[in-house]
Parts: structure tokens; C-alpha cells; sequence
């Protein structure tokens, strides 16, 4: 080895640890202009976490509202109504979005924790939609029916049993859909349709709300619940009845909002204390016509459709 | 008996020879068919993913933000993200990793001590990725303070990828001759000397192998940042280039693959085969550099 | 200056002011490599407390029982009558999905390394260890969106079944994952078989074959045996592909075609959604105590088994 390519590995390595340094540099120099940058602009961040029924519109909220107030930078992460509304109680988010009402511990933790009391805002309505795949010659189905093939100990198992055939299908055995067992829809599932008695074991429990109807969408024998703005051109929505024989309801605007569909709810978000400043501008912003606008393109019930 | 044997048949093959290299043709195809059969499905694989990718595989794509609820539009933040994730996972792995190998190879003796390091540190890259996710959310999230950040993201990827960069780093100081050294100590360069004037320079090219199998790897990995710092969406304008602070969550290319996959209802249906490309190809161009990188150094070796 | 000299003269042994600070810069310099050597006992050490301690307030709640949690199928972790967490199945849909792409991975792995290493030329060797190594450094999200798309629609329109996320498509997409580490693994262990066995065989006038199955596979049984178990490593660490592949029923298996849940899925899917602090958060980091234990005592075996040959 000549001194001359030990020098040229030097060099090298040098120019190599120059580029870091280099890189480094900009990087953090970068990061101070856009700090000064968002200084100037007074950007403020607002954090949203919750329910991943309102995952999708929080998601176009944020989007929008960027256009609407461009020094406000809406974060939206998914997890469920119960772990957006644990860190609101710890104050690590501005709100929390849910699919169903606080609980009266979490009111009592909220008061506690913070001496402020959680404020709600109700801001639309969700239909849960019962799906089956198109080619199922189903359309009504009652909530016995329903807590008959999905509950522990249920005996429903395959679609005969209900009367129904498939054309097309070579299997009779009902292929469950459900959602893993912390979702807010998992749970309103249960508590209105299982009158909370467990799930049968065995069901395709999805991660998502989609995968739950592209599953349905792409399976002839199975049956899966999820919000009614999922619905794809490959699944069909039953209608309900509370029991066999009466009057099956199927999940439109109107009925949802009546709470004449039986799986209907509402959806909220919740602030800590009455919400000041950019939280306020965006809270009312979503109540205010454009806001509700977009919760309807998703496909949920806007809470003003009665007005 | 060799007199018994006819002398125009003394070197034709015999039915024991011929069977025999039947057989062995036999097996030669057989494990030629065994390489092909795992890679050409492969190869069908990533093409039917491009195929469906296709209409939305452009310029526009990669700098535009999610659009319409995520169902349209591009993938920058998620992009952006993900760089940021990966150039502060490796400001922390790299020199991390690059002492840990000069250590085991240049410091540690044989014994049972540094054993137990060499077994910690194959333990480090068995571990499932999910655990780090658990040790991220554990230590960095709660215990240290951080939150969901990407700060805590980074790191959990940091000490993911350590093993790679240790054990790449660790080969290429292995190449380098012993005699090198010694010649080096002869002429009284201390340890420390002799590693910055000669071991170095002379392994660079391999252990910048290391780093970018590091890249890959981080850029890839979904499970550890899906609980410490990736967030479903962050509002970010399109093409802009420092949108994060660290301290903050981010998109990320892997997360967002998994959740418009998974979660996000009406999607375009180029734009997952598109992400799933962008990230592939991401992380398979990263990777084909290294090994460019391997073969120009093993040519280029000059002992 | 006189009292300078004399001091020299003291304590000839005094060190320049430079030499001085080069010897500090040594020192800390050994003492950073010194440090970021034992860096990896820190980290592991580092991980299994931090899941551990996640885990421990676990072991005081009523709900639990570690026998239940082990050897009981029914997996209820928010039930609202009655909370369960029994991990059996979840087991059983981790051992069966990584025992079939074990099925499918070691045969085919074993024979792309004995091809490789045994029966092509130096050029088409080349460019196989190179695409293997390009086949591994496929991202696992990337292979589950393959299985969720690609493969599940294959299954559905090969066999008929309902549903094409299923133990059949984890196992095919596990198997694709772990195929390249058997390779590359086992490859180095043929490798190291020396020359002179393979000469002193061809002089008996062995065919290719022959040498492989008579003499290589014995030779080099304990690295085989090790590249099988680093590929059972990954396939029972890996999460997002079988999260996505898999179907995710809590069920013990009947067949081919009924879909599972594994103990890396169950984590990955839960956790997100498990307030801190429940007994649930904690059941899951628990259930990650338990793969890290798992795959701790994998890749020692592994170790050691690869040792052993050394040694020998």
C-alpha cells in the first residue's frame, strides 16, 4: 500500500464525513428557517386522535381547512374513540373525535385530571350498515338474526339455516366479518346488537373499517358490519328489523337521522373546557356549512340535516 | 478380471455410469427448477404490480399531497416522512454501529464477555420488529418522555438497525489484512492511530455498504414507527420540503401503504399498487447501489 | 528558563503538552469504541426490561391467570361480561403458518443454496446471490399488500375457497420472506465444507450429486440446520405481512384455507387501540415478553449450532 492511496482514502473518508457534517447542517439550518418561517406565520398545530370510523373525515377536514387557514396544521391519527378520549384526559391533543358518547368515568377522569369539564360537540350521524356481497339474494336481516350468527353461543352458522342460498357459492358456511375487538365500532356492535354478550370466536376481524367491505365485497357467503359511507358497488346494506317479521328499516339519511334505523349514533368530538382560539375557528368551521359538507361526501349524516 | 473385459468396450460407459449421470442430470434440472420457481413468481409479482400501477406512476404522484380524503392525489408527505425518519435513524445508528464493530474487531479479545456482546448483538437483529415497536413505545414514548414523535420513532428504528450496520461494518474491517497493522504498530502508531490512518481508510467502500443496507432496511420498516411516531395523515403542501418539526409525528411511505390498503375507503385503485412501487423501488434502489458499491470495491481491491 | 530545564530534569519523564492531549484524545476516543461496543448487551438488556416492566403490572390483576393466558383458546381482551386472555390460539396460528412456509422455504431454500453453490458457474452465481439478496430486502408491508391483493385473489380463483386471506397465503408470502435468509445462510455452510472432501470424492470418481448427497449434506448439516432455524426466526417475528395476509380469526386452524391470527399480528392490530394501562396494554406487551423469549431462544440455538461447526 503507497502512501499516495493511503492519502486518497483519506481524503475520502474526510470528504465523506465533510458530507455528513454538511448534511447535517443545512438539515438543522433548514429546520431553524422554517422554524423562523412558522414563527413569522404563527403556524399552530392541532392535534386530532380518536375514533377510526371519523378517521377518513377528519382526514378531509384537515385537508381543507389547510386552504381555509393556511398558518393551521390539522395531525389526524386513527386508534378508537377510547384511546382518543384517554389522551384528551392527559392533554396530549387539542380533540378528540369519537363514535360514541363518554362514558360517565372518563367525565369524572376528565374532571379530575384537568378541573375542566370535557365539552361535546355533535357533529353528524353514522348508520353501522349491515353488508352482504351483492350476489346474496338477502335484503332484510333482523337483530336477532344478526346476535344469532355473530354472538358467543349463537347457532346460526350457515346461510341455509336462514333460508337464504347463493347463487354462485359452492360453501353454505357463513363467513363472519368483524373488527378487532377495540374498535368503537366493535363495541357499539356488541352493546346494541349482541346486547353485550361476546363475539362467537373464529370471525375475520379487520383492521379497518375498508378491508371489512372489500372482504364482504370480495367473499359470496360472508356477512360484516361498518359504517355506512364504506359501502362499494361489490356489497349490498341490509335493512333491519329489531325482530323477525316487523318492519325492516334500511340505513338511509333520513332514518339515521330519525333513529328509526336501529344502528344508528351519533359522532362527537370533545375538547377539554370550552375550545379557544385556532380550535375554536376549526370546531366551528367543521359545524358551519363547508364542514358539514364534507362529513356528507364521506358518507355520514350531517348534524344539521334537520335544520 | 480386467483380461475378462472386452478391450472396445474398456471406456464406454457402463449401465452403473449412465445411470449415475442420469441421475445427476436429473438432479441438476431439479434444483435449476427449484431457483426458478422462487424467482419468477417473484418477478410476476413486482411486474403485475407495476402494471397496475402504471396510471398513476408520475412526476406529479410523488410531489403531490393526498387529495379527496387520501383517495387521490400524490404521496409527498408521506415521502418526505419517511426521509426524515430515515436520515435521523442513521445520524444515530451509523456511528453508533460503526464503533460497536471497531470495537469487536479491532479491541475485543476472545473471551466469554465479548462473547456475550457478539451474542447480543445477533439477539438485536432477531428480535421481531413488533417488539421494538413495544420497546419504542415503552422506554422512548413514555418512559423518556419524547410522546409520539419522530424523534422516538427514529430512535426505535435506530437501534433496529444496528445489527446491519455492525455486522457489514465488522466484514469490511475483517478484509483488511492483519500484516497492514502490523506494520503500522512497528513504526509506533498507537491502536486508535493505526485504525483512523490504515483500517479505515482501507474498509470505507464496505462499511458504506452497511449504511445504505441500513437505509433500505429503515425505509421499509412499518411495525416499529406504527406505534411511536407515524401518524394516518398530516396536512403538508405539496412539494414542501421541511414540513416536520421533530417533535412532532409524520407520515410515513410504509404506514401509508398500509392504512389507504387497509383503512381508507374508495381509493383510486392505481394508488396503492403506486405506493406499493414507489416503496419498493425506494428501497430496491438503495439496495442495488450497495451492492454496485460491493462489486466495484471487490474489483478495485488491491490485496 | 533554568527552572524549566530543572524541572525536565526532575520528572524526565513528563510528557509533551501535544503528545499529552493526543493521549487524552486516544483515551476518549477507546472509551466512545469501548462504549458503543457494549452498546448491544444495553440495548437487549434494555429491551426486555422496558417490555417487561409494561408487562409486570399484569401479573396483579384478577383477570389474569398464566396458565389461562397460555394454554386457553378464547381471546376476549374488551369483553364487556366477562374478559378473557387465553393466547393458545394465537400460538397455534403462529407455530402452524411459520411450520408451513418452513415446509415450502427449507426445501426450496436448501435447493437454490446446494444450486448455487454447487452446480452453476461463477457468472450465473453471481447474478442468483444477487437477486436473493434483492428478494430479501423486500419490506414486509410490501409483501402483505401482495398477499391482500395478488395472492388472495390466486387463491380464491385456484381452490375455491370464501376467503383468500387465509394460513395458505400467510405461509406462501412467509415462505417467500424466509427463502432468501435459508439461502444466503446455507450457502456460507456448503462453502465451508473444505475443497479437499469434494476432490477426494471426484477422485472416486463421484458425480455432482453424488458429492452433494453423500458427502456435502452430512458435512454441513449443523449450518443447514442453523439457516433453518434463522429462517424459523423471521417467520415467527414477522408482522406486517401476516397482518395483512392472514385473515386474522382468532380459530385453531382446521385446514389449509381457514384463516388465522398470530401472536405479531394480534400485537400489531391491538395495541393502537389499547388504552395505557389497561390490563389489556399490558396482556400485550406480555405477549411480546413471550416471542422475545421465543425468538431469544431460536437464535441462540442457532448460534451455537453454527458454532459447533467452527469449532470442529
Amino acid at each position: 500500500m503507497t502512501g499516495a492511496s493511503t492519502q486518497v482514502f483519506n481524503l475520502t473518508i474526510r470528504s465523506a464525513i465533510n458530507l455528513v457534517l454538511i448534511a447535517l447542517l443545512m438539515f438543522t439550518g433548514c429546520q431553524k428557517k422554517s422554524d423562523e418561517q412558522k414563527e413569522e406565520k404563527q403556524v399552530t398545530t392541532i392535534q386530532v386522535k380518536g375514533s377510526d370510523t371519523l378517521v377518513n373525515v377528519a382526514q378531509a377536514w384537515a385537508e381543507q381547512y389547510k386552504k381555509v387557514a393556511p398558518t393551521v396544521d390539522v395531525e389526524v391519527s386513527g386508534g378508537g374513540s377510547g384511546v382518543g378520549i384517554a389522551a384528551l384526559l392527559k392533554g396530549t391533543i387539542d380533540i378528540a373525535s369519537a363514535s360514541r358518547n363518554m362514558k360517565q368515568e372518563e367525565i369524572e377522569a376528565a374532571k379530575r385530571n384537568t378541573g375542566k369539564d370535557a365539552k361535546n360537540f355533535t357533529i353528524g350521524y353514522d348508520a353501522l350498515a349491515v353488508y352482504v356481497h351483492k350476489d346474496n339474494p338477502m335484503n332484510e336481516i333482523s337483530l336477532d338474526q344478526l346476535a344469532a350468527i355473530f354472538s358467543e353461543g349463537g347457532e346460526t352458522t350457515r346461510w341455509s339455516q336462514l333460508g337464504v342460498t347463493i347463487p354462485g357459492a359452492g360453501e353454505d358456511e357463513i363467513v363472519r366479518v368483524s373488527r378487532q375487538s377495540s374498535s368503537g365500532t366493535y363495541e357499539f356492535f356488541r352493546e346494541h346488537v349482541l346486547q353485550n354478550k361476546d363475539f362467537k370466536l373464529g370471525s375475520r376481524d379487520m383492521n379497518g373499517s375498508k378491508e371489512v367491505v372489500e372482504l364482504v365485497g370480495n367473499t359470496k357467503t360472508a356477512i360484516g358490519y361498518s359504517g355506512m359511507g364504506y359501502a362499494t358497488p361489490s356489497v349490498k346494506k341490509l335493512s333491519i328489523s329489531s325482530k323477525a317479521g316487523e318492519p325492516a328499516c334500511s340505513p338511509t339519511v333520513e332514518n339515521t337521522f330519525s333513529k328509526k334505523y336501529a344502528l344508528a349514533r351519533s359522532l362527537h368530538i370533545y375538547t377539554m373546557g370550552e375550545p379557544t382560539g385556532a380550535v375554536k375557528q376549526f370546531i366551528d368551521w367543521i359545524l358551519s356549512v363547508p364542514g358539514q359538507k364534507i362529513l356528507e361526501e364521506n358518507g355520514y349524516v350531517p348534524a344539521t340535516a334537520a335544520n | 478380471m480386467a483380461d475378462a473385459i472386452d478391450p472396445a468396450t474398456r471406456f464406454a460407459k457402463t449401465d452403473f455410469v449412465i445411470r449415475k449421470e442420469r441421475i445427476q442430470a436429473i438432479s441438476k434440472a431439479l434444483f435449476l427448477i427449484m431457483v426458478v420457481i422462487m424467482i419468477i413468481p417473484l418477478l410476476s409479482i413486482i411486474a403485475y404490480l407495476v402494471y397496475h400501477a402504471m396510471p398513476s406512476l408520475n412526476w406529479e404522484f410523488l410531489i403531490e399531497a393526498p387529495k379527496k380524503g387520501m383517495s387521490e392525489g400524490g404521496i409527498w408527505p408521506a415521502f418526505v416522512g419517511t426521509l426524515y425518519l430515515v436520515v435521523i435513524s442513521l445520524a444515530i445508528a451509523a456511528p453508533i454501529g460503526v464503533f460497536a464493530a471497531i470495537y469487536l474487531n479491532e479491541y475485543a479479545k476472545e473471551n466469554w464477555f465479548n462473547r456475550i456482546i457478539h451474542l447480543a448483538v445477533i439477539n438485536l437483529a432477531g428480535v421481531p420488529s413488533i417488539v421494538h415497536a413495544l420497546f419504542g413505545l415503552g422506554a422512548f414514548v413514555y418512559a423518556a418522555q419524547f410522546g409520539y414523535s419522530i424523534i422516538s420513532a427514529s430512535l426505535t428504528l435506530a437501534i433496529m438497525t444496528l445489527p446491519v450496520i455492525i455486522a457489514s461494518t465488522r466484514e469490511a474491517l475483517a478484509s483488511v489484512p492483519a500484516s497492514f497493522r502490523e506494520a503500522c504498530w512497528n513504526v509506533g502508531a498507537t491502536r486508535w492511530q493505526t485504525i483512523r490512518a490504515i483500517v479505515l481508510p482501507n474498509s470505507i467502500s464496505g462499511i458504506l455498504t452497511g449504511i445504505i443496507l441500513q437505509v433500505s432496511r429503515a425505509a421499509g420498516e412499518t411495525a416499529p414507527i406504527m406505534f411511536t411516531g407515524a401518524v394516518f395523515y398530516k396536512a403538508v403542501a405539496r412539494g414542501e420540503l421541511f414540513p416536520y418539526y421533530l417533535n412532532e409525528q409524520c407520515m410515513a411511505l410504509s404506514m401509508h401503504l398500509y392504512t389507504i390498503s387497509t383503512q381508507v375507503p374508495n381509493v383510486k385503485e392505481s394508488i396503492p399498487y403506486a405506493t406499493a412501487v414507489v416503496l419498493l423501488c425506494s428501497v430496491l434502489v438503495v439496495n442495488a447501489s450497495a451492492i454496485a458499491l460491493r462489486v466495484w470495491l471487490r474489483n478495485h481491491k488491491k490485496w | 528558563m533554568n527552572k524549566e530545564v530543572n524541572t525536565d530534569i526532575v520528572r524526565p519523564k513528563q510528557i509533551p503538552r501535544r503528545a499529552f492531549a493526543a493521549i487524552a484524545g486516544e483515551k476518549l476516543i477507546e472509551l466512545i469504541i469501548r462504549l458503543s461496543g457494549v452498546s448491544a448487551i444495553i440495548f437487549v438488556l434494555a429491551i426486555f426490561f422496558f417490555v417487561f416492566r409494561e408487562a409486570l403490572p399484569i401479573f396483579f390483576s384478577d383477570h389474569f391467570d398464566l396458565f389461562k393466558f397460555l394454554f386457553n383458546t378464547q381471546w376476549y381482551p374488551t369483553s364487556a361480561v366477562n374478559v378473557r386472555y387465553g393466547t393458545f390460539a394465537l400460538t397455534v396460528g403462529s407455530i402452524s403458518i411459520t411450520f408451513l412456509a418452513m415446509l415450502i422455504a427449507v426445501p426450496f431454500g436448501l435447493g437454490s443454496a446446494i444450486y448455487i453453490s454447487e452446480f452453476c458457474g461463477p457468472k450465473q452465481k453471481e447474478s442468483l446471490k444477487i437477486i436473493i439478496e434483492l428478494l430479501a430486502a423486500i419490506p414486509s408491508v410490501v409483501w402483505g399488500f401482495i398477499g391482500l391483493t395478488v395472492m388472495s385473489r390466486m387463491i380464491i380463483s385456484i381452490t375455491g375457497a370464501p376467503v383468500g386471506v387465509n394460513l395458505l397465503n400467510g405461509g406462501i408470502i412467509l415462505a417467500l420472506m424466509s427463502v432468501p435468509i435459508i439461502v444466503s445462510i446455507s450457502e456460507d455452510a456448503l462453502k465451508a465444507v473444505p475443497d479437499s472432501y469434494r476432490e477426494a470424492a471426484l477422485a472416486l470418481g463421484a458425480t455432482r450429486w453424488q458429492i452433494v448427497y453423500r458427502v456435502l449434506l452430512p458435512a454441513a448439516k449443523n449450518g443447514l440446520l442453523a439457516a433453518v432455524l434463522l429462517g424459523v426466526g423471521r417467520a415467527v417475528g414477522e408482522t406486517m405481512a401476516v397482518l395483512m395476509a392472514t385473515g386474522h380469526a382468532v380459530q385453531i386452524p382446521h385446514g389449509l384455507l381457514d384463516s388465522v391470527r398470530t401472536l405479531t399480528a394480534n400485537i400489531a392490530a391491538e395495541l393502537g387501540e389499547a388504552s395505557v394501562g389497561s390490563d389489556h396494554y399490558h396482556v400485550l406487551f406480555l405477549t411480546g415478553v413471550l416471542l422475545f423469549l421465543l425468538t431469544f431462544a431460536v437464535n441462540l440455538t442457532a448460534d451455537f449450532v453454527i458454532r459447533g461447526i467452527r469449532r470442529k
